[in-house]
């Protein structure tokens, strides 16, 4: 909470600008706008087709907005194809696990790093003595990752025979090996059990705590966005319908008709 | 790529999923295999000869449709026509411009890459069976282009070109056919090291992410469509450079035997070999050359019922390929050492 109420004051890290998103005729997204702290967990909650996917299909470039703007450190990210937004900091896990089930654990994370390093393939083929030194880099810098988040016994594992469980960790450590700004999570806690996602919130909040990083939780699991994120924004049918602390947000009368049926919850 | 998938899966137990020990032999292994390279054609006929620089040279063409297939999981049933185009810009430059066999290659390899690259360009919209359909209309195309009229004072339309067959240089007293086969031996050496190089490298990490998923490859940072057309340039590249060689060894360059049989018999050497196991391509090159004339053997009026039979077998028996009893002859000899 600490470290999201000093940045309070200053621009955001990330600021979403009335956007609107419109499929034929149907509005999914009308008119959002919030804005994202440094070092804050943001949960974004909403019912089944509030609009959560396609905000952040948006964030990661897969959705254009009709209209309004994204900005990133004050810069619009909306001219930028899907390939140029790890680069800037933005990073991303997939709701069902979209892992290269082929690839070992370490190569899913060295994949990674694609965004931070750079190559071509005639300098890869001759394994020049820079590629060497940058590949040396690649493998300290995932094995500090794989470690960090207890996936060493796995690195040589391919990831298609791993449990669900696992596999959402390697995921996240690929895309922690793109130093992202901004981690964002959608529905982490799906297919996780009771206990799981006790522990994978504990994982986001030291992460955000000892990675520096600003985190945007898209979740279902309402006792996991109450339980770590600093400032919630719920959706409802494309639109916000409240916003503020966990507390606040509970508490909004909209809120609890919209999603979370009756007080007791 | 199910197959590709279930290999891999499959031999997660049995080869340490070390990435470079999926794609290569082990130390001992490639040893055994450059020497007996190195050896054989010193003790056989030139005829025998011949047949081996044809295996090496197939079989670059083989490795170059694993690279696009195996690595960034895009079919080709067109590698016939950059095989010919390959086979044609060697022949004409040293026929009709007499530049030396061994600057032509990198021409043919350059220039193809180059059409590989731009054909990729279009094919970026289709994927599966469809690319398989756009390159299928790539190979079907490719002979009658090279028996265009203007073309025909450089090609010899129709008639083909022949090729000088080189002699060894600095004086070596070895035959031609001897020195072709070291000579082409070196070539395929050194692009088989190059492609391992690649595949292990960050091109080749971004080229089995495309395969594997696009849309988690993009949000790591991989330009998909630069990858993807690379991944078509590099193939068609060293398809080019395969080419090359096959008409300087086989003297002669026609325009039917760039025909969609030949982007068959590569797919056939791909799966045979193993896809996305590069030192399998060697194996899948053997199965095209020589498992036709065994089934002659067998029998001569039905040969290609005998052929499809024992390809039959190939499948049904051993799916994945040589790389399958690559991995079967490891556990056997992990099995003997313990016991």
């Amino acid at each position: 909470m600490t470290q999201a109420q000093l940045a309070q004051g200053t621009s955001p890290l990330l600021a979403v600008r009335d956007v609107s998103v419109v499929f034929g005729g149907i509005v999914a997204l009308n008119g959002v706008s919030f804005d994202m702290h440094k070092g804050q967990i943001l949960g974004l909650i909403g019912p089944n087709g509030a609009g959560k996917t396609t905000l952040f299909n948006c964030l990661s470039r897969l959705y254009q907005p009709s209209s309004g703007d994204i900005l990133m450190e004050g810069v619009s990210i909306l001219k930028r194809p899907p390939h140029r937004i790890a680069e800037i900091g933005i990073g991303r896990t997939f709701q069902n696990v979209a892992l290269f089930p082929n690839l070992s654990v370490m190569d899913n994370v060295r994949v990674g790093t694609h965004a931070r390093t750079s190559s071509d393939i005639i300098s890869d083929s001759l394994r020049l003595a820079w590629i060497r030194r940058s590949e040396t880099g690649v493998n300290n810098k995932v094995r500090e990752i794989l470690a960090y988040l207890d996936l060493e016994e796995v690195a040589h594992t391919t990831v298609s025979g791993l449990p669900f469980g696992t596999q959402k960790r390697v995921e996240l450590a690929r895309a922690l090996a793109a130093d992202p700004k901004i981690l964002l999570l959608d529905e982490p806690a799906g297919g996780l059990n009771h206990e799981e996602v006790y522990v994978l919130g504990d994982l986001i909040r030291k992460i955000r705590d000892e990675r520096h990083m600003t985190v945007l939780l898209v979740e279902h699991h309402m006792g996991l966005v109450m339980s770590i994120a600093d400032h919630v924004v719920a959706l409802n049918f494309g639109k916000k319908l409240a916003e503020g602390t966990p507390a606040q947000v509970q508490a909004d009368p909209d809120v609890i008709k919209a999603y979370l049926g009756s007080k007791d919850q | 790529m199910s197959a590709a998938e279930d290999v891999v899966a499959e031999g997660n137990e049995t080869v340490e999923a070390v990435p470079k020990r999926a794609m290569t032999l082990g130390t001992g292994t490639s040893v055994v295999v450059l020497l007996l390279l190195l050896i054989v054609p010193v003790f056989a006929k030139n005829f025998v000869i011949f047949q081996l620089t044809q295996l090496l040279y197939l079989g670059l063409a083989v490795l170059a449709l694993n690279i696009l297939t195996g690595g960034s999981g895009q079919f080709s049933l067109g590698q016939s026509a950059f095989y010919g185009i390959g086979a044609y810009i060697t022949a004409v430059m040293m026929e009709q411009f007499n530049i030396p066999y061994f600057l032509c290659l990198p021409v043919a390899g350059v220039l193809c890459f180059g059409a590989g690259f731009l054909f990729g360009q279009p094919a970026l919209r289709l994927s599966g069976v469809y690319l398989a359909l756009a390159t299928f209309a790539l190979a079907t195309a490719m002979p009658q282009l090279l028996k265009l009229n203007f073309l025909e004072p450089w090609t010899g339309g129709v008639q083909g070109l022949v090729v000088t067959k080189p002699d060894a240089p600095f004086g070596l007293k070895i035959s031609q056919d001897m020195w072709l086969y070291y000579f082409t031996l070196v070539v395929v050496l050194a692009i088989y090291i190059f492609s391992v190089n690649l595949l292990r490298s960050r091109s080749g990490r971004a080229f089995m992410a495309i395969r594997d998923n696009e849309i988690a490859a993009s949000a790591m940072g991989v330009n998909v469509a630069l990858y993807k057309t690379l991944a078509f340039g590099v193939s068609a590249g060293i398809t080019g450079v395969a080419g090359g060689l096959s008409a300087i060894a086989v003297q002669f360059v026609a325009p039917d035997s760039f025909t969609i049989t030949l982007a068959i018999q590569l797919f056939l050497g791909m799966v045979v070999g193993g896809v996305g196991w590069l030192p399998g391509s060697i194996v899948g090159a053997a199965f095209i050359i020589f498992v036709p004339n065994i089934a002659e053997g067998i029998s001569k009026g039905l040969s290609g019922a005998v052929f499809g039979v024992l390809l039959f077998l190939v499948i049904y028996l051993v799916p994945h390929g040589a790389r399958q009893l690559a991995i079967m002859g490891q556990q056997l000899a992990g099995r003997l050492r313990k016991s």
